[in-house]
C-alpha cells in the first residue's frame, strides 16, 4: 500500500493495480467479470498450430540472405586457403602492401566502410620460413595515416608504430618494413595508428605464418581470423565473424576429407570484446598456443583467445558428415560467427 | 468616388487568382528546385535514420513491429537483432520513406514475462532499438476480446458515472450558496481530470514518431477541441451554460476524457502491462463516480427530472471509455492517442470557461471562500481517489 511510487499518471498506475487483488471477496463474487481472468477459449488444435509455429522459430539458424563475394570483392572461401608467399628477390622475401577503403557487406545488406590491406579483410596471409629476410613494400592509399606494425622479432625503427622509425605513413607516401622471420609460429599483423581501436576495427590486419626450419606434418591448413565489425559506432560489435562475413561457412561449409589432417591457424582480432572464442562440435583437437612450440599444449575441443592471441589447432574428422564450429561465447555465435565443416570421403 | 472605384475597374482579373497566384509560383518554384536537384545546396553528413516503433505484437514465435519512419530519410532495414542474436524476419517495405510505415514480421521463439530487446540493423550499420519489457502475447481480435473490453469499459467508464449521477435529488436540494461550492468542485474536478489528459497525452506522444508532431499534437487537439466547442456554442447562440446544458457539455468533456481513459486501458492491456482484478474496477469506480456528481451539478436547478436525459448524459460521459478500449487494445497508435487526450483535455478547458460565471457570488465575485474551497475539494478528491487506483 506504498503511497511513495504514486503518480499522477493513471496510465502507470493501472500497471500495478491488482497488487492487492485480494480484497473485496465479496464484491469478486457478485460482479460478472469471467472474461477479466483469462483471453477466452481457444481450441486444442489451434493451441498446437501455435506451439508449432513458437518452436519452429527456435530452428533458425544465421541472418537473413547471403553476401554475394563479388560485392566486397574477395571472397572468404578463397582467404581460407590463400597463403601468400611473396617473391623471393635477392634471397629476400617481398611483399608489395597497399592500405585502402571499400564499402563492403559484413553481413548480408549491412554496408560498412572498411579499412583494409590489400583489398581484403583479413589483409594477405603472410608466410615466410623461419630466418628468411622478409621485406615489405608498404604504401598508404587511403586517407587516414596508417602502419603496419608485425608481431615478431626486430628492431625498433621495424615495429611500424608512430614514432618509430618511419612511423605514420602519411596518404600517399610509402615505406619499407625489413625484418627477419623470427620466431617461427602464427603471429598477425595490424595498423598502429591511433587511434587505435578505430584502426584495427576498421579491418587492418591480417595472420602471419613463419613456418619451422624443418617445416611441419603436411595437411589440409585453413586460416581463421575471427574479427567483428562494430556497424553503428559505439564501441560494441554489431556483427561477428569468421574472416569477415558473418555466417559465412554456415552458408557454404567448410568442405575437408575425413582422416586427412587438418591444419587451422586461428588468430583473434576482434576488438571490443576481450575475449574470443573457438569450439568444434563432435571433435578434439590438439592446440599450440601462439605455434612456437611443435609440442601442443592440450587436447580440447573448446579455446579462449584473448585479444591478439593466436594458435594452431590440428584436428582429423573420423567421420562424414556437417559438423559445427563457433565462438563458445554464445552472443558472437549467434551474431555471425558460426559455421559448418562438411567432411566428405 | 471616382478615385475609390478607379482601381477596381482597372484590373480585370478575379480576386481569388490574386490569392492564388503567390501559391502557384511557389509550386512552380518548388517544382524547378526538385528538377534542378536543389542547386548550391550539397548535402551534408551521414544519414539520419530513425524509426519509431508504434505498436508491438506478440504472437506465439513471432514479434511483429509496426515502425514509422522519424527521421529525414529513407530506412532500409537488412537485419534483425533479438537480444544478441540475428532473427529471421519479412517485412512489408524494403525501403522506408520519410514518414513511411512498415511492418516487421520477426520470428523469434521469445517467452512469455521475459524482456526483449530488438535492435533493427539498417543497410549503413546503424542500429535502431527497441526494448519489449515483459513479453507477452497480444490478443487476438476477436469477439470475446471486444466482449472483454466492452466490460472493462462499462466497468471503469459507464457504472460509476451512472452511480454518480444518482446524487441528483441530493444537489436539488441544496441551496445556493452550496450549490457554487458544488459547481467549483466540478471545477476542480474537471481541471484534475485536463491536467491529467495534458501529462498522459504528452508522455504518450513521447512514445511516437516525433515527425508527426509528437507533444505538440497534444496541445494541438487541445486547441482544436477548445476551438471546436466554443464555435459549436456560438453559432447555437450559446449565452454561457446552465442547466441541461451545462450538464450536456460537462458529459461531453468527461467523455472525450474517458475515451483517452479508455485508450490507456485497452493499450496497456493489449501489452500485457494492464493487471485486471476486482481493485482496479473499484478503484476506478471510486474514482471516475465524481465524475457522475459533476454532470449533475449543473442541472440540479432544471425544474423536471428527465430520465432519458440523465441516461444519455450518463452514456455520453462514460460509453467513450468502452470505445477507447477497443480501439486502444486493437489498434493503438501513440500519436492518434496524443491527439485524443488533447481533444479531452482541450473540451475539458472549454467547458470549465462555461460553468465558471455560475460560481460567482452575489457579489460578482469568482474566487470567494466556498469556491476555493470548492476546487480545492475537487482537485483533492480526484487525487485522493487517483490513489485509489494505485493501490
Amino acid at each position: 500500500m506504498s503511497l511513495n511510487d504514486s503518480k499522477l499518471s493513471r496510465r502507470r498506475l493501472l500497471g500495478g493495480a491488482a497488487a492487492a487483488g485480494a480484497t473485496l471477496p465479496v464484491l469478486h463474487e457478485l460482479v460478472p467479470h469471467g472474461p477479466l481472468h483469462g483471453t477466452g477459449t481457444a481450441s486444442a488444435a489451434e493451441e498446437m498450430a501455435r506451439d508449432l509455429r513458437s518452436h519452429r522459430a527456435a530452428d533458425h539458424l544465421g541472418a537473413m540472405g547471403k553476401v554475394d563475394p563479388n560485392v566486397n570483392g574477395f571472397d572468404p572461401q578463397e582467404i581460407l586457403r590463400d597463403f601468400d608467399e611473396g617473391r623471393l628477390v635477392g634471397g629476400v622475401r617481398e611483399w608489395d602492401v597497399v592500405a585502402e577503403e571499400k564499402e563492403i557487406e559484413v553481413a548480408p545488406g549491412v554496408k560498412y566502410l572498411a579499412w583494409m590491406y590489400n583489398g581484403r579483410i583479413p589483409g594477405p596471409t603472410f608466410r615466410a620460413r623461419e630466418g628468411e629476410r622478409l621485406r615489405i613494400r608498404f604504401t598508404n592509399g587511403s586517407q587516414h595515416p596508417h602502419t603496419i606494425h608485425f608481431h615478431g622479432i626486430h628492431r625498433a625503427a621495424m615495429d611500424g608504430v608512430p614514432g618509430l622509425g618511419a612511423g605514420n605513413i602519411q596518404p600517399g607516401r610509402s615505406t619499407v618494413y625489413e625484418f627477419d622471420a623470427t620466431p617461427f609460429g602464427l603471429h598477425l599483423y595490424h595498423c598502429h595508428s591511433t587511434p587505435l581501436a578505430e584502426h584495427i576495427a576498421k579491418g587492418l590486419y591480417g595472420a602471419f605464418v613463419i613456418d619451422p626450419k624443418d617445416g611441419r606434418p603436411p595437411a589440409d591448413e585453413l586460416v581463421m581470423v575471427m574479427n567483428g565489425f562494430d556497424t553503428n559506432f559505439d564501441r560494441a560489435n554489431e556483427v561477428y565473424a569468421v574472416n569477415t562475413v558473418a555466417f559465412e561457412y554456415l552458408h557454404r561449409p567448410v568442405q575437408v576429407k575425413r582422416g586427412e589432417l587438418v591444419r587451422i591457424y586461428l588468430v583473434n582480432l576482434l576488438e571490443f570484446d576481450f575475449v574470443n572464442s573457438f569450439h568444434v562440435h563432435a571433435n578434439f583437437f590438439d592446440y599450440y598456443p601462439t605455434g612456437t612450440r611443435l609440442e601442443p599444449r592440450d587436447f580440447t575441443d573448446t579455446v579462449v583467445l584473448g585479444q591478439g592471441e593466436r594458435g594452431i589447432l590440428e584436428l582429423r574428422f573420423p567421420y562424414t558428415g556437417k559438423y559445427m564450429f563457433h565462438a563458445h561465447v554464445s552472443e558472437f555465435a549467434e551474431l555471425g560467427w558460426m559455421g559448418f565443416f562438411e567432411v566428405s570421403d | 468616388m471616382e478615385a475609390a472605384t478607379a482601381p477596381r475597374t482597372r484590373s480585370r482579373a478575379p480576386v481569388w487568382l490574386a490569392g492564388l497566384a503567390p501559391l502557384v509560383i511557389l509550386a512552380l518554384a518548388i517544382g524547378l528546385f526538385v528538377v534542378l536537384d536543389a542547386p548550391g545546396l550539397d548535402r551534408i553528413g551521414v544519414p539520419q535514420e530513425e524509426l519509431a516503433v508504434e505498436r508491438t505484437v506478440l504472437e506465439p514465435g513471432q514479434i511483429q513491429l509496426h515502425v514509422r519512419n522519424d527521421g529525414a530519410d529513407p530506412v532500409e532495414v537488412r537485419q534483425v537483432i533479438v537480444n544478441d542474436g540475428f532473427a529471421s524476419f519479412t517485412q512489408s517495405e524494403e525501403n522506408i520513406g520519410r514518414l513511411g510505415g512498415a511492418e516487421l514480421d520477426v520470428s523469434y521463439p521469445w517467452i512469455e514475462g521475459q524482456s526483449y530487446e530488438v535492435s533493427m540493423l539498417t543497410s549503413t550499420g546503424v542500429t535502431i532499438t527497441h526494448e519489449i519489457d515483459a513479453a507477452v502475447e497480444t490478443p487476438d481480435a476477436d469477439l470475446g476480446f471486444y466482449g472483454l473490453m466492452a466490460l472493462i469499459g462499462l466497468y471503469v467508464g459507464v457504472i460509476p458515472v451512472a452511480i454518480g449521477m444518482l446524487w441528483l435529488p441530493w444537489v436539488r436540494g441544496v441551496d445556493a450558496r452550496w450549490m457554487r461550492f458544488l459547481l467549483a468542485f466540478t471545477i476542480g474536478l474537471l481541471a484534475f481530470l485536463g491536467v491529467d489528459a495534458l501529462l498522459e497525452g504528452t508522455a504518450l506522444a513521447g512514445t511516437g514518431p516525433e515527425s508527426l508532431g509528437g507533444a505538440a499534437l497534444v496541445w494541438l487537439g487541445a486547441a482544436a477541441a477548445y476551438l471546436l466547442l466554443a464555435g459549436v456554442d456560438a453559432r447555437l447562440g450559446g449565452k454561457g451554460a446552465v442547466g441541461y446544458r451545462a450538464a450536456f457539455l460537462v458529459a461531453l468533456g468527461i467523455g472525450l476524457h474517458n475515451l483517452g481513459e479508455g485508450l490507456a486501458i485497452g493499450s496497456a492491456y493489449a501489452i500485457g502491462s494492464l493487471a485486471l482484478g476486482a481493485t482496479l474496477v473499484v478503484g476506478f469506480a471510486l474514482h471516475n463516480t465524481t465524475e457522475g456528481l459533476a454532470i449533475v451539478a449543473p442541472a440540479a436547478r432544471e425544474g423536471r427530472v428527465r430520465i432519458m436525459r440523465l441516461v444519455a448524459l450518463g452514456v455520453l460521459a462514460g460509453a467513450p471509455a468502452v470505445l477507447g478500449a477497443w480501439v486502444g487494445a486493437s489498434a493503438f497508435n501513440p500519436s492518434l492517442a496524443a491527439l485524443l487526450f488533447g481533444v479531452g483535455a482541450g473540451a475539458i478547458a472549454r467547458v470549465v470557461v462555461q460553468i465558471a460565471p455560475q460560481v460567482r457570488d452575489g457579489a460578482g465575485r469568482l474566487l470567494h471562500p466556498l469556491a476555493v474551497g470548492g476546487l480545492l475539494a475537487g482537485l483533492v478528491v480526484m487525487y485522493a481517489t487517483g490513489l485509489l487506483v494505485s493501490v
